[in-house]
């Protein structure tokens, strides 16, 4: 796969397949160029200096391999080093073998908590159990009431009361009433607070106190900068917390933050938030993670997504007839819409590495959910016979597909040709060869 | 308004220890070394902060700077020229109503800052203000609004959860003119600018906006949360590229991230940062001095 790391290490490292051996200045030249795409990905400088000596150590005398290049090699070595830093704890919740789980979740005003709480209820009602949430914010305005509108989408109790009584009290009070109604998990949800607050840090600590919480989550904010190794320090100190909830993931922030709060805490990162809808929490995947911060987009997730929504049957029959150039309008609707099911087109096609470049061109291209709107509106203008056979369009079935379409015989022309563009290079990719991203992309416009 | 140096104080003995560290008698390649790590740290970014220290660099090269105190106030001068930029910092109050929408991504604290921000305008400057929940997506952000309606006793216009944003400013723009309302401050959903159809809705609030009121919006404050790394960039980039930002606001400063990423944004984009965010109380809001702001990092 092609992504911009890999080609810039291949551009400093282009003389060492020649001499089959990485030497000592051709692997300082390489961490000069990972250390440049870690600082971009926001990881702790201290962290990157850390990490780029341990990675220079293995690098060293790596032989040069024939089937990758130079460049790609020392990328597989870093996406291995920091998946592996940022794996191997990685677990579900602590649940208690009996009784209540309590779950408590701290971390910086707007780093997503409440969202957070609300998504793990979600998730975890998924294995049949009976959650409830606890509203313990009451410093942010209308925190509860925004705990208690998610915890009923959510189908979870939510106790709260009010904002009068001390948070620490409320909590404790919570713990009970999950227990008095045999709630499987209670989840805490706290108000935001600056690691450096001396009373509101004393205050978390006295709520992990009173309510015994098996696990203690921190919500950390994958766009967060250089200061989320303070953050982590801090919270460690203060709240000793036990694992990481990475939100807002569905940006585009590389998450660099992510290697810091690890590498400097060792606190496995649990669950990745990716999205603003409650089903949106996943398990996290550090391969998926280490990629997308060295910038190579989020493969695996791509994939996966793609298998969810498609039948195995469907993709035999639909590769079969790629191959043999069959593929006609009727199947591009049929794809197109599955695509859309997968996500915003923005999204899906982020995911794909090297896309970023093509992403520019996309974007100013206007290629977005509303084009896709058209071209839907012109297929679906068309008679089965003409989707099957386009080169049956002549002048006036095209003027009678804009009308039926509101759309212009232009438009029509434009999807006809590109389709026709489009089947060369699908049958292309079914024959196992990857054709250049930005191909692909000016094929659709 | 809090004086500048107490709410920074946290920031500023961070990164003063690291810079006085720095820049102790000998200005060397080793001291340069350090005020990159500080630069980074503070999450300037490669390309800012490479510029900074090459300008020094080169100057104290040509004998223009002469030890650690000089080095250290011309760091403050080439930062404050970044983050500052040459555009007004004021809020533009041109219009009658003036309206100033506020963006920007999930918990960076807009809400907030518009609390914070009518009251000011109104207790301090003596102007009629009224707020604008259109925030009609996230569960509970307009009674969360509504709250802060009260605390900074200003009028609030709202509609139904769920509702559309563009009609809520509208109303509320149609509100003020019936009045003779001063401001219009219209709160607007997080959203994260890498989902194309949000922020074309936002572009869509921004037009209902301008074509229910010429010269409308007068302001489009994009608030940006000081703990943000290099993503800041991108966000900055992309809510311009949908509703032409005016100014930035720079939030959660009195945490101890120092919020370099405005002098990042300053100087690839332009845009001033206009005010910042210092606590959570409705006094903790103050006007960008960009010399305040570097001189208090370098601790000069």
């Amino acid at each position: 796969m092609f992504d911009q790391l890999s080609d810039r290490l291949q551009a400093t490292l282009s003389d060492v397949r020649g001499r089959g051996k990485l030497t000592e200045s051709d692997v300082d030249a390489a961490m000069r160029e990972i250390r440049l795409a870690l600082l971009e990905a926001d990881v702790n400088f201290k962290v990157v200096k850390s990490f780029t000596a341990q990675v220079k150590e293995r690098c060293l005398g790596a032989g040069v391999l024939e089937s990758l290049d130079p460049g790609q090699q020392v990328v597989k070595i870093v996406n291995e080093e920091l998946a592996g830093l940022m794996g191997g704890s990685s677990r579900e919740i602590a649940f208690a073998p009996t009784g209540t789980t309590v779950i408590l979740m701290a971390g910086l005003q707007g780093s997503g908590k409440t969202t957070a709480c609300a998504k793990l209820a979600t998730l975890l009602a998924k294995d049949g159990k009976k959650i409830a949430l606890a509203a313990c914010d009451l410093q942010r305005p209308a925190a509860v009431e925004q705990l208690v509108k998610l915890g009923e989408r959510a189908g979870a109790t939510v106790y709260e009361q009010g904002t009068g009584r001390d948070p620490v009290d409320v909590a404790e009070w919570a713990v009970g009433q999950a227990k008095a109604q045999s709630r499987d998990v209670l989840i805490v949800d706290t108000a935001g607070r600056l690691h450096v607050d001396d009373e509101l840090m004393a205050e978390l600590a006295r709520i992990k106190k009173r309510t015994k919480p098996h696990d203690v989550l921190l919500a950390v904010d994958a766009m967060t900068g250089q200061d989320a190794v303070n953050v982590a320090e801090q919270f460690a100190e203060h709240a000793e917390f036990d694992g990481v909830v990475m939100t807002k993931l569905d940006g585009d922030a590389r998450g660099g933050a992510a290697l810091s709060v690890k590498a400097v805490t060792g606190k496995p990162i649990l669950y990745a938030s990716t999205g603003e809808k409650l089903e949106q929490l996943e398990r996290f995947h550090p391969e998926r993670m280490a990629s997308r911060i060295l910038g190579m987009g989020d493969v695996l997730s791509l994939i996966e997504k793609a298998e969810e929504v498609s039948d195995r049957d469907q993709t035999a029959e639909l590769e079969r007839k790629i191959r043999k150039q069959q593929f006609t309008l009727e199947d591009f609707l049929q794809q197109m819409r599955q695509v859309r099911k997968m996500g915003p087109l923005q999204s899906v096609m982020g995911m794909m590495p090297g896309m970023g470049k093509a992403m520019k061109e996309l974007r100013s291209a206007n290629m977005d959910e509303r084009e896709l709107d058209r071209l839907e509106a012109i297929i679906l203008s068309m008679t089965p016979a003409e989707r099957a056979r386009p080169d049956l369009i002549d002048g006036s079935r095209r003027k009678r597909i804009a009308r039926g379409s509101g759309t212009t015989v232009q438009a029509v022309n434009q999807l006809v040709k590109q389709f026709g563009q489009m089947k060369t290079l699908m049958s292309q990719l079914a024959k196992g060869r990857m054709p250049d991203p930005q191909q692909l992309m000016r094929g659709m416009r | 308004m809090r004086k500048w140096r107490d709410v920074l104080r946290r920031s500023r003995q961070a990164l003063a220890a690291e810079v006085s560290a720095t820049l102790v008698d000998r200005v060397d390649a080793e001291a340069f070394e350090r005020l990159e790590e500080a630069l980074i740290l503070a999450d300037l970014g490669a390309p800012a902060t490479a510029e900074v220290v090459g300008r020094l660099e080169a100057e104290v090269e040509e004998g223009r700077l002469d030890g650690g105190e000089a080095v250290r106030g011309r760091l403050a001068e080439l930062l404050a020229e970044m983050a500052g930029t040459d555009e007004s910092r004021a809020i533009d109050l041109s219009g009658r109503p003036s309206v100033v929408m506020v963006v920007g991504v999930n918990g960076t604290g807009k809400t907030t800052t518009i609390g914070k921000l009518a009251w000011h305008l109104r207790s301090e400057r003596g102007l009629s203000v009224l707020v604008a929940a259109a925030d009609t997506y996230r569960a509970a952000a307009i009674e969360q609004l509504e709250t802060w309606a009260e605390r900074s006793e200003v009028e609030i216009v709202r509609g139904e959860s769920g509702g559309d944003a563009g009609a809520v400013v509208f109303d509320a723009i149609g509100a003020a003119e019936a009045r003779g309302t001063d401001v219009v401050i219209a709160d607007t959903a997080g959203r994260l600018h890498t989902h194309g159809n949000l922020m074309e809705e936002l572009t869509k609030v921004r037009r209902v906006a301008a074509r229910r009121l010429s010269g409308a919006p007068h302001e489009t404050l994009l608030v940006i949360d000081a703990t943000t790394g290099q993503n800041g960039l991108r966000q900055a980039r992309a809510f311009a590229d949908a509703v032409d930002v005016s100014g930035v606001v720079l939030t959660k400063l009195d945490g101890t991230a120092k919020g370099g990423i405005a002098v990042a944004i300053g100087r690839e984009l332009g845009i001033p940062v206009k005010l910042i965010g210092t606590g959570e109380g409705v006094e903790d809001l103050q006007e960008f001095d960009p010399q305040a702001f570097a001189t208090a990092l370098v601790g000069a």
